[in-house]
């Protein structure tokens, strides 16, 4: 349990997807010029990371991993290793399931499906997600339910990163910048100096 | 482009030149950011991971602009990605038997190509709509584009930050002796995005029509 708590923390704080890795910047810069579309976004790839990253890690533990077919095949599948086909499995499946909840969200919740709009369809093609996938097959965690957390904390971290951006950036159009930072330029030593005090996260342990 | 156009006329020269600058790909067209400046604390892994892209683009600039009239519209961000991800498999396979340590550092990041708005971006806006030529030239350019800039981020940061270039010593000892002190900032990964933040800044004072209001 401790376990996870740490796992959930370190995803959001520590190792958040954009300040310490960059990932989704691009809909992170694109969207990120208002507080409640930015919000929005969150929410999306909160939810697709977390249906995603234990889906990703059945499929890794249980067909791509070195001898991971034993279970179907006898000991002679020890020898079959899988993994080079882990890049085009984790991307059918993030398209997959972000065409599913498109479809699940349409359905069931029309007024969120308005809100989001464009939004859904782009997930497929936003890092964050990609890469959270790949970090997981990296780190070798014990059980799905780690997994299923750092999913969750890395959605909620990347959530936190593009709604304080946008509330910053709300307030920046009253600021009296330099013409050719203004724009992308200043959102770039933003999100920089955002990143420099999420450092102080570095080192919780719980 | 017509059959009797030469393979290097201006109007494909400008393909191939226009995404170094007026219309590079990282700072005017704002992609593929994401998997690119975790890589940049050093030169070499940044070259690397430049030619790498350079290569997926070009080629999937070229694949799927071949395959342009036969994909349904419906349909084609799945064959997108399978080709893009097929492409980078090879890339992957590569850099493991050929450089297992750069191969090492990149980590991820090899894997992220995939999503890299770049790849997506060119395939979606030129390869789809053009001819297999220009379609690879297209890809050339915005890879180079993009890895200019990685190599003039990383130039910076291990310069800075470690006094080294491709891990020589660039910065004589005589210095640290005078109290010259490697600036540990630069290693960590928000000095890359005001690295970069100030690139668009000294791009755009040269360019004054890529000015947002």
């Amino acid at each position: 349990m401790e376990n996870l708590v740490n796992i959930f923390v370190r995803s959001i704080f520590i190792d958040n997807m954009i300040f310490a890795y960059f990932l989704g910047m691009c809909s992170y810069l694109a969207v990120s010029k208002t507080v409640k579309t930015s919000f929005g976004l969150g929410i999306a790839v909160v939810f697709v990371l977390l249906i995603t990253v234990p889906v990703n890690y059945l499929l890794d533990n249980w067909v791509l991993k070195p001898g991971a077919l034993r279970w179907l095949l006898g000991e002679e599948a020890a020898g079959i290793d899988l993994s080079f086909l882990s890049f085009i499995i984790f991307i059918a499946v993030i398209a997959a399931m972000v065409q599913l909840v498109e479809m699940v969200v349409e359905k069931f919740t029309p007024a969120l499906y308005n809100q989001l709009g464009i939004f859904l369809p782009l997930i497929a093609v936003n890092c964050a997600i990609m890469g959270a996938s790949l970090f997981m097959q990296e780190r070798n965690y014990a059980h799905v339910g780690e997994a299923t957390v750092f999913g969750l904390g890395s959605g909620i971290g990347w959530m936190l990163a593009i709604v304080g951006i946008a509330a910053i950036r709300e307030k920046l159009a009253y600021s009296d910048i330099p013409v050719p930072l203004r724009g992308i330029g200043i959102s770039f030593i933003i999100t920089g100096l955002m990143g420099i005090a999420f450092m102080s996260f570095l080192g919780i342990n719980i | 482009m017509s059959e009797k156009e030469s393979l290097f006329s201006a109007k494909n020269r400008q393909l191939l030149l226009g995404p170094l600058s007026k219309d590079n790909p990282v700072l005017v067209q704002i992609l593929g950011i994401c998997s690119a400046l975790a890589v940049t604390a050093k030169l070499e892994p940044a070259i690397v991971m430049a030619l790498s892209v350079t290569a997926v683009t070009a080629f999937s600039n070229v694949i799927l602009s071949l395959l342009r009239n036969t994909i349904p519209t419906r349909i084609r961000i799945i064959v997108q990605l399978v080709v893009v991800a097929a492409l980078v498999i090879v890339v992957d396979q590569i850099l493991k038997a050929f450089s297992y340590e750069i191969s090492k550092q990149l980590s991820v990041f090899v894997g992220l190509i995939i999503t890299n708005c770049i790849i997506m971006g060119r395939i979606e806006a030129f390869a789809l709509a053009n001819k297999p030529w220009p379609s690879l030239l297209d890809g050339i350019g915005n890879g180079l584009g993009y890895g200019l800039i990685l190599v003039i981020v990383a130039f910076f940061r291990e310069l800075l930050g470690s006094g080294t270039l491709f891990g020589f010593q660039v910065i004589p000892q005589v210095l640290y002796d005078w109290g010259y002190q490697n600036n540990g900032l630069m290693i960590l990964p928000p000095m890359a995005l005001i690295l970069v933040g100030i690139i668009i800044w000294v791009h755009r004072a040269r360019n004054k029509d890529l000015i947002e209001k």
